[in-house]
């Protein structure tokens, strides 16, 4: 029998291979350290996630007007593109700056372990697969690549009962919506006769695209990613996996896969389903809507920081999903370049939440912020920075963002929805404000007793870049937005 | 010979969902799924129906009756909350709606036509798997990563002690 | 031959009787078998669907749901077993501790 082995590109995959290799790198060398030389390995992690990214950054050529780009591989499995780079180089900075973040924390819990970091950067090698899938089944098993390592790292502090509960909780919920994923795109399948994004937009565009099966899979292919990126009515996981999860996974859940499942939900819809836009706008403007009210108004009496920065997230999803129905070349852009102010903002965010909550995680009520402008000024500003940006304040990236978001919507004439959206944002000011406020204006209660805060230099350097990250993106906005426009050109 | 197969598949699925003893649920699973691997069969799927039959209802299966035999599960009875019963119900009457449109749509759906020509050996090992090694190579790449993480997930979860 | 109808309707019961057991068990272990259902049900969609296409590209997902189906088994019984050592029970209405 003859077989005929296709051109294997390996170069389209380099920054994956690398990670992979660091991956199992950091587990060979975990054997080898004694225990207090494991926060090496996270230093070693980081080193892959930063030359991953300047592999990413120098695939094809620079960013701008490419015609290298898009590259198709293996079978049109994978494709490089301005796309995938992009949202790559966001997932990888997410990444980073988790790892940052985690090696204090994980020293305090007493589970530095090179497992760890390498599941970690699994789970960054399937958000990856899913930025860079051409295919149904790329993407699915980049999903399910993502999902696993997030499952274990969920409950990864296996002593706090919270952690196993919400790491069971999300492995139910999450295979549960794995399940719908599936079946829709098992119909998708049954509807067009193939799994390839291109060749599914081939065939609705010449052929029956009223079918019912190919609206069912679509719906269903709804349910799974709106569970993914956790909209209502699919976010009842949000809320307590985030409070359960260990802080630094909390702050990278939010971000970066919350990023990836994004990538892979605008590339499924806007390039193998345009066709069907009629239909699933009119679903999506919906679930923008309840998303952000309902993130926004469940914030608002909580009082634990981090179920409070979940609901945010929830209600930050909502507002991605309003650029999403725009559909054309703006809103895409504007969904890259927040993904990547939000990246830095919540990232950040959590950072401080983990420096407030100490050894077992247990100051993270709004009264252990009080008080805390007057004795670390500088924490304090750090954090009143990061609020400001997620309510969407100038001059920080989160107002950017927001303004470029609501903009591209009214655009293409979804005055309504843009307006939920404003109030919302002035909703979500109440919650973010009672933070501030607690923080500069609130005399310390008398029962919270103030340790002092202890910071790592790997701490620093995280609120550092996050910190500039802020700045940079939202007060030198041109080159980041050039660069989110030219993202789009390959579609 | 399908809808034998079928309505076994079925039955055993129903009993597997009424069944509050975890290893009778396992054990009517293990039906279902040797019911569909007959069903493969019929659809010439016939490395598919195998490994149906090796992973699936062999080792899958295995490791949860495994588990189930280690933890040594009692059940317990106990009243539902009355959100809890409201949920159910919701569940019950959304899911049984979509079925119900599902059902339907499918009845009424034209689908794309067969592909012209035939392969050859449809469904066999030497079929499925030279497309796995020519033209899907990197989803079996993955999947191989993906044994990998859920390995190590597994190991640091499940180990007694880790130093 | 068996109209390819029947092989869909097949699925879909098999796949609602999954999502129903999802919400009316309390075993977390049944639950997951409820799931492991639901992927098989969709298997059988994509096989179907595969021989009335006259396509093997539904086989080769299917082989990649199984082994997904796996490791998530792995996972998933692993997950259960850590629960398990922290606090005696499976039943997820003990465990939902935590608000919905």
């Amino acid at each position: 029998m003859e077989i005929l082995i296709p051109t294997i590109n390996l170069e389209s995959i380099y920054p994956e291979i690398l990670i992979t290799v660091f991956a199992i790198l950091v587990l060979l060398l975990q054997v080898f350290t004694s225990l207090p030389g494991r926060k090496q390995l996270g230093y070693i992690s980081l080193t892959g996630i930063v030359l991953a990214s300047i592999i990413v950054l120098t695939q094809g050529g620079a960013f701008g007007e490419n015609t290298a780009l898009p590259i198709y591989s293996f079978s049109n499995l994978w494709v490089v593109d301005n796309f995938s780079r992009f949202f790559k180089l966001i997932i990888l900075i997410g990444t980073g700056l988790t790892v940052l973040i985690s090696i204090k924390y994980l020293k305090d819990e007493g589970i530095d372990h090179g497992e760890y970091y390498s599941l970690i950067l699994f789970t960054t090698i399937g958000m990856m697969i899913m930025a860079g899938g051409s295919d149904l089944i790329t993407i699915f098993l980049g999903i399910e690549l993502m999902s696993i390592s997030l499952y274990v790292l969920t409950g990864y502090t296996r002593k706090r009962l919270l952690s196993n509960e919400s790491s069971l909780k999300y492995f139910l919920l999450g295979s549960f919506a794995t399940c719908f994923l599936l079946y829709g795109i098992s119909l998708l399948y049954g509807a067009t006769g193939t799994t390839n994004l291109k060749g599914i937009s081939g065939f609705i565009s010449d052929a029956n695209f009223g079918s019912p099966v190919l609206i069912i899979g679509m719906v269903l292919l709804l349910i799974g990613f709106g569970f993914k990126v956790a909209s209502v009515p699919f976010h009842m996981w949000t809320p307590d996996v985030y409070e359960g999860a260990p802080a630094p996974i909390t702050a990278f859940m939010s971000a970066s896969p919350k990023a990836a499942a994004f990538a892979a939900f605008l590339r499924v819809f806007i390039e193998a389903l345009p066709s069907l836009q009629g239909v699933w706008v009119d679903i999506i403007w919906v679930l923008a809507a309840m998303t952000m009210t309902a993130g926004n108004v469940i914030a608002l009496v909580q009082d634990n920081v981090k179920r409070m920065l979940a609901y945010s997230s929830i209600a930050h999803a909502g507002y991605i999903l309003v650029a999403f129905i725009s559909t054309d070349k703006s809103g895409i852009a504007s969904i890259l370049y927040y993904m990547l102010a939000y990246t830095f903002m919540n990232i950040g965010a959590f950072a401080i939440v983990i420096i407030i909550g100490g050894k077992g995680e247990e100051k993270v009520h709004v009264k252990d912020y009080t008080g805390l402008g007057y004795r670390y000024p500088l924490t304090a500003a750090a954090m009143t920075l990061f609020l400001l940006s997620l309510t969407g304040i100038p001059p920080t990236a989160g107002f950017m963002g927001k303004l470029y978001l609501f903009s591209a919507a009214i655009k293409s004439g979804y005055v309504g929805l843009v307006t939920i959206a404003v109030l919302n944002s002035v909703i979500s000011l109440y919650y973010y404000l009672k933070i501030i406020v607690a923080m500069y204006l609130k005399e310390p209660e008398l029962d919270v007793a103030h340790d002092s805060l202890v910071f790592s230099p790997a701490m620093v350097i995280a609120l550092i870049i996050a910190v500039c990250g802020v700045l940079l993106v939202g007060i030198f906005p041109s080159p980041y937005i050039a660069m989110a426009q030219q993202s789009y050109i390959s579609f | 010979m399908f809808y034998i197969l079928g309505a076994g598949a079925v039955l055993s699925a129903l009993s597997m969902v009424t069944n509050k003893r975890p290893v009778s649920a396992a054990m009517s699973l293990i039906v279902t799924m040797f019911c569909l691997a007959g069903l493969y069969v019929l659809l010439d799927a016939h490395l598919i129906a195998a490994l149906q039959i090796i992973i699936y209802a062999g080792a899958i299966m295995v490791l949860f009756l495994f588990v189930i035999m280690l933890l040594n599960i009692q059940e317990k009875e106990g009243r539902l909350a009355g959100h809890k019963i409201f949920l159910q119900f919701s569940g019950i009457v959304i899911v049984g709606y979509i079925f119900i449109k599902v059902v339907k749509l499918i009845g009424g759906s034209n689908l794309p036509a067969r592909m012209e020509g035939s392969i050859k050996g449809f469904g066999t090992t030497s079929a499925v798997g030279e497309m796995l090694f020519t033209d899907f190579l990197l989803p079996f790449e993955i999947a191989s990563v993906l044994l990998l993480a859920a390995m190590v997930g597994a190991v640091i979860l499940a180990k007694a002690k880790i130093d | 031959m068996v109209p390819l109808n029947h092989y869909l309707y097949l699925s879909a019961i098999l796949f609602s009787i999954g999502a129903v057991g999802v919400f009316t068990t309390r075993n977390a272990m049944i639950i997951y078998m409820c799931i492991e259902l639901m992927f098989n049900a969709v298997n059988l969609t994509f096989i179907a669907f595969s021989k009335f296409l006259n396509n093997l590209d539904g086989h080769i997902f299917t082989f990649m749901v199984m082994t997904v189906a796996a490791a998530e088994a792995a996972v998933g019984l692993a997950i259960i077993i850590s629960m398990f050592r922290n606090k005696e029970t499976v039943n997820v209405d003990e465990i939902n501790l935590m608000k919905g």
